[in-house]
């Protein structure tokens, strides 16, 4: 679809956030750079932060919009529906099937290749009823998903503490976000991971903005409404089982890249929505850790940060009127 | 009267199993004779009993009231700030006067749960009338943001991990004799409430109904903040957060007798305990001899029932 | 032609349509009308399978609508249903363009571009085209929405009430565009209309349903008769003739 006045806008828009990001990242990457000694050991441990912080914000992004698309509302988010919750559920329950000795045996990427693909298949069946048909009563919905966040919240810890109530801490870390423990070991297979995803969701992209109008234009127009709904799904799950996997469940985050993209980008178009929220997440974070891990020293307080400020503009959105 | 007796019938029992289940094995018979088991009980087990019963009783009766109040079914103190807003106050006490006296320390709770309440009834009063499903969502969020504060404050002063008892899952296990008794306070709110449940009940209605009725709205809403603070103060610090009594049981039993509050509040308060109870009994025995959080049970069970209410009830009913 | 033959549909035990035969002629107007919940917007819905068909079978020229591809479905009928909100933010002009999708799937050419501006001129949208969706009155909405149907050009229009929030000059013009559309390029539109007297004067096909079940069927004159309306509406009403066509009166 040729739209050149606003297209224009949008070139510019995501040619600056791609400055900014590249802009935060070498800053990132030099920034205090001894002269000497260890210089080559310091870049690698640079690089793999930088990488998996763009990746979980690309892809936290991504999902946000992705799912906001789907659920037709614009507060609704895959974190606020208990996707993340979910996903760590997930990992108990494997724990719990194999013993902590037996996951440990298992192989990193094959590990997490396997917990994907169980979160993709339970999050098409759970949340493709809930919202299959585009979620008439949207409260109700947005209200089963936090009761069933918090119920999968509460089954994990429930699981954790029959699995072993001495080490039931260990289990339990995982519930807790922190980007500064990122598993550079799981960093390829999510980086791999999110890039397919990412290339999935643009081969949507036009598809989605059909989508985006609504169950009934979208089948008056010959979109196949419920597969493409389902593997949009599929796709968020993808999306938000990478970031929790790498940093653990953040719930407010992509909330709030969402409410920013569709600020910024004055469009409907997902080829444009897209990239711009992968873009904002990740110069979101780069920038975010790089404040508070190099000038503030602090670097564990960003989660709660942006949970705060998530929140906040929950709420803004909520008495603004424009949460329905 | 009938409800009333059947929670007591299932109330009494699972407090005589709560007597007699506890990793130490005394003989039940010999509690007068033998000192040991004399000890056990009055120390641990008597205490506990009573820490649960009162705990859930006032909990359910203050979700009742928060019901009334906000005018919505699907609230209760942990999902309104409330909760929250407690440990705040008592991190901020804690933090500006360390030593201050208990009493101190649990006012400032209090006061610091009532503020967050009423920023809470502030907002859900700017929603949009209809929006019945939103009102726990804001709480929700709410809830998460001042918890966000609370953290990062405890963060900042080395005092994380006393946050942690007060917002992570509640248990009973650490309750012993001289480590409970705040909660009698709780109780004794929740019996206030009792003699001004017709109040509430026409608060319910709407605020011009209870002016048209001769009340003053603000004056019964303080009463009802006090009631709902106090008893999640004294809870959140005695024992921490306890998930879903205040909110499944006031909704079960307004479904099963209506919204008399005079008559149903007893109701409530004896399912509340029985609730309460049934829930740390599964958490002492399914891996016996260690015990698994109360909170955690609830928020199992609790979730569970809560998504039965939401799908069984029409989308629209409000308090 | 469409043709429907023993469709019944039921939703949570309530039986909103029974045992419904009929068959609409092509290129002519057809109206459905009938009291409130008599099932007309179920049935245009059932047509234009935005609600999946639980028995009985409907047929679009010759294409089952079970069976056809809903990709290729959408080249031959366009259906308008009442409005919903969008939550994408779109100005009307990229609305207006979502109808030539089934067309292209993504990959517009120049022909798709001048369908949209005819949809536009056709309804006097060209001065708001660049106005958000969220900032124009309903009526204007609902006319960018009968422009994005009409851009989809296909042989069967399904319209879904589509005089909601239109005022009556504008009632009036889509009236007859869409009269004046049927005589000269012979596609065939199906409206469920709400308002008896706009079928009275526009319509080629009336159907009238009652119930979940059609009571009458067939030319205006046919079925707009005093004692067929009066027991449809149980109302008692008045037939007169206004310039050769019949008018409904019911006003005490």
């Amino acid at each position: 679809m040729q739209l050149p006045e606003i297209s224009r806008q949008n070139l510019i828009l995501l040619t600056g956030l791609t400055l900014l990001l590249a802009a935060f990242s070498a800053l990132w990457m030099l920034q205090g750079l001894p002269p000497e000694g260890n210089r080559s050991f310091i870049l690698k441990l640079r690089w793999t932060k930088l990488a998996g912080l763009i990746v979980v914000g690309a892809a936290t992004g991504i999902a946000t919009v992705l799912f906001q698309t789907v659920a037709g509302n614009r507060v609704l988010t895959p974190s606020i529906m208990g996707f993340d919750s979910l996903y760590v559920l997930l990992q108990t329950s494997l724990v719990m099937m194999l013993g902590i000795a037996g996951v440990a045996a298992l192989p990193v990427g094959e590990k997490f290749l396997l917990e994907v693909g169980v979160m993709t298949l339970l999050a098409c069946i759970l949340f493709g009823t809930l919202l299959g048909r585009g979620a008439r009563d949207i409260p109700r919905t947005i209200l089963t998903g936090v009761i069933l966040g918090i119920l999968f919240r509460s089954l994990n810890s429930f699981l954790g503490r029959v699995i072993d109530p001495i080490e039931f801490a260990v289990v339990q870390q995982n519930s807790m976000a922190s980007f500064s423990r990122i598993d550079a070991n799981l960093l390829p297979y999510g980086l791999g991971l999110a890039l397919l995803a990412m290339v999935g969701a643009m081969l949507l992209a036009s598809r989605l903005d059909v989508l985006g109008l609504g169950r009934e234009v979208a089948v008056s127009l010959g979109l196949r409404h419920e597969r493409v709904v389902i593997l949009t799904l599929a796709l968020v799950a993808v999306l938000v089982a990478i970031p929790t996997a790498l940093v653990g469940p953040i719930t407010f985050f992509g909330l709030l890249v969402a409410g920013m993209t569709h600020g910024l980008a004055q469009t409907a178009r997902h080829a444009i929505l897209l990239p711009a929220a992968g873009l904002i997440a990740a110069t979101m974070l780069v920038a975010g850790q790089l404040l508070f891990e190099r000038v503030m020293g602090q670097a564990a307080f960003l989660s709660v940060i942006i949970e705060f400020a998530g929140g906040l503009f929950f709420m803004y959105l909520l008495l603004k009127g424009r949460i329905r | 009267m009938r409800l009333i007796g059947a929670g007591l019938l299932l109330l009494l029992p699972l407090m005589a199993v709560s007597l007699g289940v506890g990793a130490a094995r005394i003989d039940l018979g010999a509690v007068l004779t033998d000192p040991w088991a004399t000890l056990v009980m009055t120390e641990s087990r008597l205490p506990r009993t009573l820490a649960v019963v009162l705990t859930g009783a006032a909990l359910a009766v203050a979700g009742v009231v928060l019901q009334a109040l906000v005018r919505n079914r699907f609230v209760g103190p942990e999902t309104t700030g409330t909760a929250e807003s407690a440990a705040l106050g008592l991190l901020a006490i804690t933090i500006l006067a360390p030593t201050a006296p208990i009493w101190i320390k649990m006012g400032a709770a209090a006061i610091s749960a009532m503020a967050g309440t009423a920023i809470f009834i502030w907002i859900i009063r700017r929603l949009p009338p209809r929006e019945v499903m939103l009102v726990p969502v804001a709480g929700i969020v709410l809830s998460g943001v001042i918890s966000a504060v609370v953290t990062f404050v405890g963060w900042q002063t080395d005092m994380l991990q006393y946050v942690g008892t007060w917002l992570m899952t509640g248990e009973f296990s650490g309750v012993i004799a001289g480590r409970y008794e705040l909660l009698w306070i709780a109780a004794a709110a929740a019996v206030l409430a009792w003699f001004a449940a017709d109040r509430f009940a026409i608060l319910g209605l709407g605020d011009s109904v209870a002016t048209g009725l001769g009340l003053s709205p603000k004056a019964v809403l303080r009463m009802g903040l006090a009631v709902v603070s106090v008893v999640t103060a004294m809870t959140i610090t005695t024992v921490g957060m306890i998930p879903f009594v205040g909110l499944v049981v006031p909704n079960i039993v307004a479904r099963l007798m209506g919204d008399d509050l005079r008559a149903s509040l007893p109701v409530v308060a004896i399912w509340g305990a029985a609730l309460l109870m049934a829930c740390d009994l599964i958490g002492r025995l399914v891996i016996f001899p260690y015990e698994i959080p109360v909170g955690t049970v609830l928020g199992v069970l609790g979730a569970g029932i809560f998504l039965w209410l939401l799908y069984r009830r029409p989308a629209r009913a409000t308090a | 032609m469409i043709e429907i033959s023993g469709v019944n549909y039921s939703i949570g035990g309530a039986q909103i349509l029974r045992d419904i035969s009929a068959s609409l002629p092509k290129g002519k107007l057809t109206a459905l009308i009938g009291p409130n919940g008599a099932g007309k917007s179920t049935l245009l819905r059932l047509i234009g399978r935005l609600e999946p068909l639980q028995s009985g079978r409907i047929s679009l020229d010759g294409m089952d609508i079970r069976q056809t591809p809903t990709e290729a479905l959408a080249l031959k009928m366009a259906i308008l249903g009442q409005q919903t909100h969008i939550v994408s933010r779109l100005r009307l002009r990229e609305l207006v363009r979502f109808g030539r999708w089934p067309h292209h799937r993504g990959r517009p050419c120049a022909c798709d571009h001048t369908a949209v501006e005819e949809a536009l001129d056709a309804f006097e949208l060209q001065p708001l085209a660049t106005r958000f969706l969220d900032e124009v009155s309903g009526g204007q909405a609902q006319r960018a929405h009968l422009a994005m149907t009409f851009a989809q050009c296909t042989d069967w229009l399904l319209l879904d009430e589509p005089l909601n929030n239109l005022d009556m000059a504008h009632s009036r013009a889509l009236m007859a565009r869409l009269a004046e559309m049927v005589a000269g390029t012979g596609k065939s539109v199906v409206t469920v209309v709400h308002e008896v007297n706009y079928a009275a004067a526009w319509a080629d096909h009336i159907v009238a349903l009652k119930d979940g079940a059609i009571m009458a069927q067939g030319a205006p004159d046919e079925v707009l008769t005093e004692a067929c309306l009066s027991a449809l509406y149980d109302t008692p009403v008045t037939i007169a003739n206004h310039n050769g066509r019949p008018l409904v009166l019911h006003h005490a």
